[in-house]
């Protein structure tokens, strides 16, 4: 019995003395852990450990769809177009997960005519969006649709390539506006 | 004023002397000075000119600018005069005037005048307008004066010989709003009508659109994107204090002040949509005008009060449209065309101008109302903002010239045509203030 001791302090010493050699040694494996995942120095690592990642805030993940910010309309319609509704979903899910979070949409239009009446159109814009995300499952006072008109262009060519750009909506959470 | 030549005219200098108390109070609490002036340019002249001549007044060179100089520029550029070259005369307002000379260069009209110095570094401006072919006085003034207030004396000599020989207000002592975007930088600035004094009102990183005088012309309300979004705001110009008097959820914007200054209309997305609203003037009791699933914006009052002329999208594609202010029945006033926006009615009521997208081409374009005639008064492709003088007479607008915001000015009769700009900026979203007395 005190021979069984004698050999499992033996042991642990053994197994402390690898252990504290191994942390040294291994030190990037260990940087790469999210801090607190990771046990108390002086874990064995012969227990086999799964690497658990804890999830960044998936708006600044630039691989997850709500990386995806801007919807954009052909000229003179508010209707969205199949390729966006993905994306949308995804943000509405977000959106409905997360009912404390707010969203202010920005509709913009391109810069032929009547300044008002543009920001008109881009207010038909931001409410169509707004509409989207809420038949998907986002709460209605979540969101905030308004319009910068054609005031705000992220192209100033008068170009169609370029007034295409500034039909657009514009997804933007609290704290990102 | 010491010196009244017609006794009616009396009422008119005390309004001339309180109005220039009010003036040097707003310049001097205005904000920071715009280093920018407007230059104008006369692109076409009118018709029908009135030949006029305007000496150059005695002892005028004691004042920056020269007065005579300033009332004929004001009389040339209104495009209904033709001035005429007099050169260095020994006139003045003291003189007896041998007509024969004048009337063998055709001249209509004449101008003498003269500045005396009346000590405290005031001066009196003292002019008299006669009628060449009759040889008779038409009317005369005095003012009394500080060097600053050279300018605006010229401008109100002019506006006296304007409305004598045409009979119709002048309206060279208004003043003008408009926005410039300098780099990222945006303006809001008041003129003189001819551009000279120009000063910030407001300066932000953010857009400024939509100016509108109140009738008073001591405010202006606006839409500013500085929390992100559309807000409107009334802006007092002589304290400089601004209030939010529409910031509702959504977008808020296209500000119409109501004849009697009590009322604003303005476009709240609150509800969904673009819709017309009408509020009290400090943005409380906001009341819905009209209800529609379409696009309704840029209400614009009438002059009498009594209705307001938008634009709407609910018949497919944008056109102007009526309601009386109290609500009710809406009428249809542009068929012709798939884009008729910017309602702004004429001071009397009887004229609509608006902007018309014509193949590609938006044109500042007046409809008579009477016989609902339309015709596009301009030669230039991208009008926006028409503004119209407050005698009707003119019309200012926004077009662009090698992708340049520009600001320029047409007759209601499409005769005169004017370019207004400001070196190494955009300039648009004009709107012309009110006579101020």
């Amino acid at each position: 019995m005190r021979r069984a001791l004698l050999g499992l302090m033996a042991a642990a010493l053994v197994a402390g003395c690898a252990s504290t050699g191994t942390e040294e040694g291994s030190g990037v494996a260990v940087e790469d852990r999210k801090p607190g995942a990771g046990g108390a120095a002086g874990s064995a690592t012969s227990v086999p450990i799964g690497t658990t990642t804890i999830p960044g805030d998936p708006l600044k993940d630039p691989a997850s769809p709500l990386a995806k910010r801007s919807v954009y309309f052909d000229f003179d319609r508010d209707d969205i177009k199949p390729e966006f509704r993905p994306m949308l979903e995804a943000h509405a899910r977000y959106l409905s997960s997360t009912p404390n979070q707010k969203m202010l949409i920005q509709g913009n239009a391109d810069e032929r005519g009547s300044r008002e009446y543009n920001l008109a159109l881009g207010q038909r814009r931001a409410d169509a969006v707004k509409r989207t995300l809420v038949l998907m499952g986002a709460r209605e006072a979540q969101i905030e649709p308004v319009s910068l008109g054609e005031e705000k262009p992220r192209c100033t060519e008068q170009t169609e390539d370029c007034w295409a750009q500034n039909r657009r909506g514009d997804l933007f959470y609290s704290g990102e506006f | 004023m010491e010196l009244t030549y017609n006794r009616p005219f009396f009422s008119a200098c005390r309004t001339v002397e309180r109005l220039f108390r009010i003036l040097a109070i707003c310049l001097a609490l205005l904000a920071t000075a715009a280093h920018a002036q407007l230059t104008i340019e006369i692109t076409g002249a009118g018709g029908n000119q009135i030949p006029v001549a305007v000496v150059p007044f005695a002892g005028e060179s004691a004042l920056t600018p020269a007065i005579s100089d300033v009332i004929e520029a004001d009389l040339a550029r209104s495009g209904r005069f033709r001035t005429l070259y007099t050169g260095p005369q020994n006139l003045s307002d003291t003189s007896t005037v041998d007509f024969a000379p004048w009337r063998g260069k055709n001249a209509d009209a004449l101008v003498v005048g003269g500045v005396y110095p009346v000590g405290g570094g005031r001066f009196e401006a003292r002019f008299r307008l006669y009628d060449v072919p009759k040889q008779a006085q038409l009317g005369a003034l005095a003012f009394t004066l500080t060097v600053q207030q050279a300018r605006a004396t010229a401008h109100r000599i002019a506006d006296f010989v304007y409305e004598k020989l045409t009979g119709e207000r002048g309206v060279f002592s208004t003043r003008i709003a408009y926005v410039v975007k300098n780099g990222a930088r945006y303006q809001l600035q008041i003129a003189d009508a001819d551009g000279a004094n120009a000063q910030a009102a407001l300066s932000s990183l953010e857009p400024i659109i939509s100016p509108a005088w109140s009738p008073d012309g001591s405010r202006l309300a606006y839409v500013s994107f500085e929390n992100k979004k559309p807000v409107v705001y009334v802006h007092s110009l002589a304290s400089g204090k601004r209030q939010a008097v529409a910031n509702f959820r959504g977008s808020n914007s296209a500000p119409a002040w109501s004849p009697d200054g009590r009322s604003l209309a303005v476009v709240l997305s609150r509800e969904g949509g673009s819709q017309l609203f009408l509020m009290n003037a400090d943005g409380s009791g906001a009341r819905r005008l009209l209800s529609s699933s379409a696009i309704d914006t840029e209400p614009f009052y009438a002059p009498d009060g009594q209705s307001i002329y938008f634009t709407s999208d609910r018949g497919g594609s944008p056109q102007i449209y009526r309601v009386a202010a109290a609500g009710g029945p809406v009428e249809r006033l542009t068929f012709d065309g798939s884009y008729n926006v910017t309602p702004r009615p004429s001071p009397d009521g009887k004229y609509l101008a608006f902007v018309r997208r014509d193949g590609g081409r938006f044109q500042v374009s007046v409809m008579d109302l009477a016989s609902r005639q339309v015709r596009a008064l301009t030669d230039t492709g991208r009008d926006e903002s028409p503004s119209f003088a407050p005698n009707g007479r003119m019309i200012l607008y926004a077009t662009q010239v090698s992708s340049r915001g520009v600001l320029a000015a047409v007759s209601s009769d499409g005769g005169v045509k004017q370019r207004l700009s400001v070196p190494a900026g955009d300039v648009r979203e004009p709107a012309w203030g009110p006579f101020l007395n």
